[in-house]
């Protein structure tokens, strides 16, 4: 058994693992000229210790995850490495044995957990089949031990409950099901596939904490893999951040949030918002390489703000910091300190004079039968940011799909400028839909895969006779060099963009109408941090420069802070707390709001 | 754990209380929601089958004069048969008056004399339909695990050789049709090749095909050939797709072995379609055996349409269209029952 960590302090005498360590790792794509997925990865998982292994999608962190239990997926393979586990190298074992190994010894909570337990089998059966196909226990002690995992992460544990299936649970339900499923073998070590994407802070929070306290107080080793900072900074003994398939930065969680040494590392910081202060957010240029297409020298040079000559020759090892925290750059400790306060902006301020342009008054409205926003009042001023934040079912979506004529069941009033909208989109006047514009929250779904990028920010010209021809052609490259995208993408389809390529066009296609009021609804969810950054420190320069007034629905309670000026706290369908930003989430009045606020992850 | 309680989230967790009581109640109200399920999909499948009888019968009688196409160019010289025809054909009453006639005969079992040979139509029809039935029958009794397995069998070897052979195997047997399949089976068992087998079945009066097992061989095996590609076809397609559904890589990385992911989480969630498949396919079978029965001369009821039309045999040809389009309905409502079932989501949402 290796070396106690200082973490498992728990009174139990926990069971030891030796945990895992990842040898010179490397997964490759032969269907691809054998490309590497992911490269030189070395990787050691302490008992009892939560790793946070971050990285934007594209990065091979979820291949990392899965190599741990042996497992690629199809057209990938493990080139070479070793993945030890009480001194045993995975890789060299028969895949009998490697199957055994899965689930008993090593467990793997997945992704989207909705998709990943069976839609066909109850939830009691598949916790524990893994035990009855193993012969593990008796059938008694095998249903005990589910209600008992079940009571560990918080679910009811009766009969009803083990006969459902995982359509009848919420999402945070499924998620801690997964998690009990993984913990009932008792595996000596665990990865957490991004565990907590999609839920509502509140029960991220929740299943943060139950899986901190399962791995520390049974000892196991865990990898968390994540694109989420703020998560990793919640939960993680030590951090590993990952870039085009290599680790770029690896040591103890305080050391690197303090004191990140790689250029990566302190742009992804940089790009993320804070609880306590508004930040002026910053993406990070060009976009993650795709295997295949990394380039050479460092693979990070070429969107790397400090890059010199050599860093696009020379291939940069993994060098030591100091004891305990390395980085792959050739110019560690040549490139200063960081300093987390850096891109700080002040508060807006909430005694700015307000001119509204969007009123509210007590809106209702309803799904058939079912009333799920009940007297809704709020408005919007001129150049004014308003955040709609909530969890899920909150009705914040609902609201603003009122507000963009896009849902007619609703009751109350809706004014722009003094005048009252119609319900429906249809029945409202051509200026009115042209001068409120609505950015929807899944890029890969809003922009119509058979059209070019000219023809989708087109559109909304010719629908509304700003322009057309040439003049209208000119005024989409003018458009999309606003939103940072080159004339190379006018003949292209949306299919060869990156998700905050897509984003960016959506919010061309917006702009093209030249409207007054952005409807954004949940804009930046689906993409990674640093395309938020540059997403959101796109929409402050237009709210400057153009003077439009936005809607911005969201959940994330730091977004908020960097981006709004005031704020609409939602819980089932009422506003529970309005008001500035600065005021709401300096002194919140509402146990609501501090709620919201106590479980959303920081990283300040 | 002891501090698994301070865990509980107000929000997600209920009291066990709570949610005993509710799902109580909720079971006591699902019986009632199947019981209404179940009365509205009857009630749908008699209006069908009532719509069916409106076009049959337009389609039979009501447009032209059936007795002068039963006569042909006897209609002229004929004139005592043609008035017995019209007499026996209540072609003297007017058109909703026949059809309130024929409709209340199909309900109390009359269907009606044959005119080709002036015997109760449902003792001509009673024999062929119990025969048809147990072809088709038996045919599928073979055709689905045979189906189901190469779909298994096939996925299992996803873009691999044995898998490329059995699809091209299987498309151009669903490319050749029924009749070419019957005739080559004919051609190999039963007089060219070898003479393993009978080519045709004998019917002798008042006996059965499977009275001779043998002869039931060859009209099976053209059934089962000529089916079980589409059905195989679309149980691989979807078993590919739940085999890269996250629910299976996570049974995999579980530790559970190939063999029970296939069988029970892959096959569970692609029996569905392969349902709805399988009751197209039978459904087509208790009409479209036509062809089939024709090569083996099998005493079906598509054997006896055919002859039925050709003789203008207007009793005949009503009654087993409408057995026809009953069986139609009932195969596609036993479907969607086993869909419902086998689908918790579907299940779930109907009792509650």
């Amino acid at each position: 058994m290796s070396a106690t960590t200082p973490q498992t302090d728990t009174g139990a005498t926990p069971k030891q693992g030796s945990g895992i360590t990842v040898e010179d790792l490397r997964v490759a794509l032969p269907g691809r000229g054998g490309v590497d997925v992911v490269d030189d990865l070395d990787l050691v998982l302490h008992p009892g210790e939560v790793v946070g292994l971050v990285g934007e999608s594209g990065s091979g962190k979820t291949t990392v995850g899965t190599a741990l239990l042996g497992y690629t997926r199809a057209g990938a393979v493990i080139d070479h490495g070793k993945i030890l586990y009480q001194d045993r190298d995975l890789l060299g074992l028969p895949w009998q044995e490697v199957r055994q190994l899965r689930g008993e010894e090593i467990a793997y909570v997945p992704q989207d957990p909705a998709a990943a337990l069976n839609p066909a089998i109850r939830i009691g059966n598949q916790l524990v089949e893994l035990l009855e196909l193993r012969g593990i226990g008796t059938a008694e002690s095998r249903l005990q031990g589910a209600r008992d995992g079940l009571a560990e992460v918080g679910l009811p544990n009766n009969d009803e409950f083990l006969r459902r299936y995982a359509h009848q649970l919420s999402g945070g339900q499924v998620q801690r099901v997964a998690l009990a499923m993984a913990f009932l073998p008792k595996p000596k070590a665990l990865v957490l596939d991004e565990p907590t994407t999609g839920l509502d802070v509140t029960t991220q929070g929740m299943v943060l904490k139950t899986m901190g306290e399962l791995c520390r107080s049974h000892g196991v080793a865990a990898l968390y893999i994540t694109h989420d900072l703020a998560v990793v900074a919640n939960i993680a003994d030590r951090v590993a951040v990952m870039y085009a398939g290599q680790v770029v930065e690896l040591g103890e969680k305080e050391t690197v949030f303090r004191h990140p040494s790689h250029p990566y590392t302190r742009a992804l910081l940089d790009s993320i918002p804070h609880l306590s202060q508004a930040r002026a957010l910053s993406g990070i240029p060009g976009r993650t390489p795709a295997p295949g297409s990394r380039p050479g020298g460092c693979r990070f040079h070429d969107r790397c703000r400090h890059a010199v000559d050599r860093c696009a020759q020379t291939v940069p090892e993994l060098v030591t910091v100091t004891p305990g925290h390395s980085a792959r750059c050739l110019l560690v400790g040549e490139i200063g300190d960081w300093d987390i306060s850096k891109g700080v902006v002040p508060d807006s301020d909430p005694k700015k004079a307000r001119d509204p342009i969007l009123a509210i008054e007590d809106l209702d409205v309803f799904y058939g039968r079912s009333k799920v926003v009940h007297g809704v009042t709020l408005d919007v001023a001129k150049a004014e940011v308003v955040a709609l934040v909530g969890e899920s079912g909150s009705g914040k979506t609902t609201i603003s799909r009122c507000v963009g004529g896009l849902h007619k069941e609703w009751t109350g009033r809706i004014r722009f400028e003094g005048e009252d909208l119609p319900k429906g989109s249809r029945a409202r006047t051509a200026t009115d839909r042209k001068r409120i514009q609505y950015i929807f929250q899944n890029p890969y779904l809003s922009l119509n895969p058979r059209l070019t990028i000219e023809q989708i920010v087109k559109r909304p010209m010719e629908l509304f006779g700003i322009a057309s021809g040439k003049e209208a052609t000119d005024r989409v490259v003018e458009l999309l060099d606003q939103v940072a995208l080159g004339p190379a993408v006018l003949g292209y389809q949306a299919s060869r963009l990156s998700g905050g390529e897509r984003q960016r066009v959506a919010i061309a296609r917006a702009l093209a109408a030249e409207p007054d009021l952005l409807v954004c609804d949940e804009i930046t969810s689906a993409l990674d941090v640093s395309v938020q950054g540059s997403i959101v420190s796109l929409l402050e320069d237009l709210r400057k420069s153009r003077g439009i007034s936005m809607l911005f629905v969201t959940h994330n309670l730091a977004l908020v802070r960097s981006i709004a000026a005031r704020v609409q706290i939602l819980n089932a369908g009422r506003v529970v707390e309005a008001g500035s930003v600065v005021e709401v989430m300096e002194s919140p009045r509402e146990d609501y709001t501090k709620r919201l606020l106590a479980n959303s992850p920081r990283v300040d | 754990m002891t501090d698994a309680a301070t865990l509980l989230d107000p929000d997600h967790a209920e009291p066990a209380s709570v949610t005993t009581t509710r799902s109580r109640r909720a079971r006591r109200g699902g019986a009632w929601a199947w019981v209404a399920w179940l009365l509205r999909r009857l009630g749908l499948a008699v209006l069908t089958l009532w719509l069916v009888s409106v076009l049959v019968f337009i389609a039979t009688t009501a447009l032209g004069d059936p007795v002068r196409a039963i006569l042909g160019k006897d209609f002229n010289a004929d004139k005592a048969r043609a008035a017995q025809l019209t007499a026996q054909l209540n072609l003297d009453e007017s058109l909703p008056q026949r059809y309130l006639h024929w409709l209340g005969g199909l309900f109390s079992g009359d269907l009606g004399t044959s005119i080709a040979n002036q015997r109760p139509v449902s003792e001509l029809i009673g024999p062929n339909v119990v025969n048809t039935l147990v072809l088709v029958l038996l045919s599928a009794i073979i055709m689905v695990p045979v189906a189901f397995g190469i779909a298994m069998i096939s996925a299992n070897y996803r873009r691999r050789k044995p898998d490329t052979f059995i699809q091209t195997v299987l498309l151009a047997l669903a490319g050749l049709p029924e009749f070419v399949i019957g005739i080559l089976l004919v051609a190999i068992f039963a007089t060219t090749l070898s003479h393993v087998l009978p080519a045709v079945t004998i019917a002798t009066p008042g006996g059965h095909p499977w009275d001779d097992p043998k002869t039931m061989v060859l009209p099976i095996a053209t059934l089962v050939l000529a089916v079980s590609p589409y059905v195989s076809r679309i149980v691989r397609a979807t078993l590919l797709e739940v085999l890269d559904s996250d629910y299976v890589e996570l049974a995999r990385l579980k530790g559970i072995p190939e063999r029970v992911v296939m069988r029970k989480h892959a096959l569970l969630n692609a029996i569905v379609p392969g349902i709805q498949v399988v009751a197209l396919q039978l459904a087509w079978l208790a009409g479209g055996v036509v062809i089939v029965e024709a090569v083996f001369n099998y005493p079906g009821i598509g054997f006896q349409l055919v002859d039925s039309v050709r003789n203008h045999d207007v009793p005949m040809v009503q009654a087993l269209a409408m057995i026809i389009a009953a069986v139609y309905v009932v195969v596609n409502l036993v479907a969607d029952l086993l869909s419902i079932l086998l689908t918790p989501r579907a299940r779930t949402a109907i009792s509650s």
